[in-house]
């Protein structure tokens, strides 16, 4: 995938299908110890202790239409390409944790991308939340539907104007938080 | 900057159209959203539907994601589906071609044909022109 967040709607992708009510996405970068921490949390059903310990091969997936499941797979090879790794957390009726992380500084490390593209995407999908926290070094920035929501007294967020305005919100304080460049 | 507050005029602009809007029969737009989708470019078309969808104002037209429609090859695949007609099925999309279909198919009624499925010689393909020869 050519952005980080590509991969992210791969994987939030999952967790819809696992019948999540809330996810959450915690992107922490920190230049610092030159490292970014992507952590995807879910409320879905979870994964079994037997196939959580192959999650990431290819050639493990819940699918029934075909044997082949590159999401997990993908995105871990693209973090150990920038010496990191990815890992899988879950507990069956609980939910899912998936932790990636990468050398900030690395040649192979793909943009961030669209991130506020990705949540509205994501956002289509009837009754979902969404909370996403993003930490540039010391600084923050937090999304969260739920508090959308109260404000437009809706919990139908599928609305092109609402989209629109959310994808626009994220766009600009990402772009503040980060100081005007695109990474 | 936009600020959070900037919702309570979104709301007290959409809030009678919401409310219409649940047992209207709509038009659905719906773009496959797998690995495959997403790595075809699934998102850009997205986002232009929803885009046009916005700036013509539309407010009976749902646009909503769904997995693998099991096609990967023809990915990005948009399908739309009017009340009362046929599923039709785009596939190959960009943007542009994204943006077409709304102001053609959704809005005018009339299907873009050369940006559908076709089945030529029993192999399922996306050219028009091979067709029509």
């Amino acid at each position: 995938m050519r952005e980080i967040s590509l991969h992210l709607m791969d994987i939030i992708d999952n967790s819809i299908t696992a019948n999540a009510t809330l996810i959450e996405l915690y992107i922490k970068i920190d230049t610092n110890k030159n490292k970014i921490v992507i952590t995807i949390k879910d409320n879905g059903k979870g994964i079994d202790k037997e196939m959580l310990k192959n999650i990431t091969d290819p050639f493990v997936t819940s699918r029934t239409t075909r044997k082949v499941g590159l999401g997990l797979s993908l995105f871990q090879s693209t973090c150990q390409r920038c010496n990191g790794d990815l890992k899988v957390d879950s507990e069956v009726g609980v939910g899912t944790v998936v932790t990636a992380d990468m050398e900030f500084e690395n040649i192979d490390r793909p943009p961030l991308g669209k991130i506020e593209e990705t949540i509205v995407s994501v956002l289509l999908t009837p009754s979902i939340d969404f909370y996403y926290k993003h930490t540039f070094n010391e600084k923050e920035f937090e999304f969260d539907t739920r508090e959308v929501k109260r404000i437009l007294e809706t919990d139908d967020l599928n609305s092109p104007e609402i989209l629109i305005w959310i994808r626009d919100y994220i766009k600009e304080n990402l772009m503040e938080l980060m100081g005007g460049a695109s990474l | 900057m936009k600020s959070i507050q900037e919702l309570e005029e979104i709301r007290k602009r959409t809030l009678d159209r919401v409310n219409q809007r649940t047992d209207r029969t709509t038009t659905r737009i719906v773009v496959g959203m797998a690995t495959c989708g997403i790595a075809a470019g699934a998102r850009p078309v997205l986002l232009a539907i929803m885009e046009e969808v916005e700036k013509l104002g539309l407010s009976d037209v749902t646009v909503a994601q769904t997995g693998c429609i099991g096609l990967c090859k023809m990915e990005p695949i948009v399908e739309v589906i009017r009340p009362g007609e046929k599923k039709v099925t785009y596939v190959k999309m960009d943007a542009d071609k994204a943006r077409r279909i709304v102001n053609e198919h959704v809005v005018g009624g009339k299907v873009v044909d050369e940006y559908t499925l076709h089945i030529v010689q029993g192999k399922m393909l996306n050219d028009y022109k091979v067709e029509k020869e």
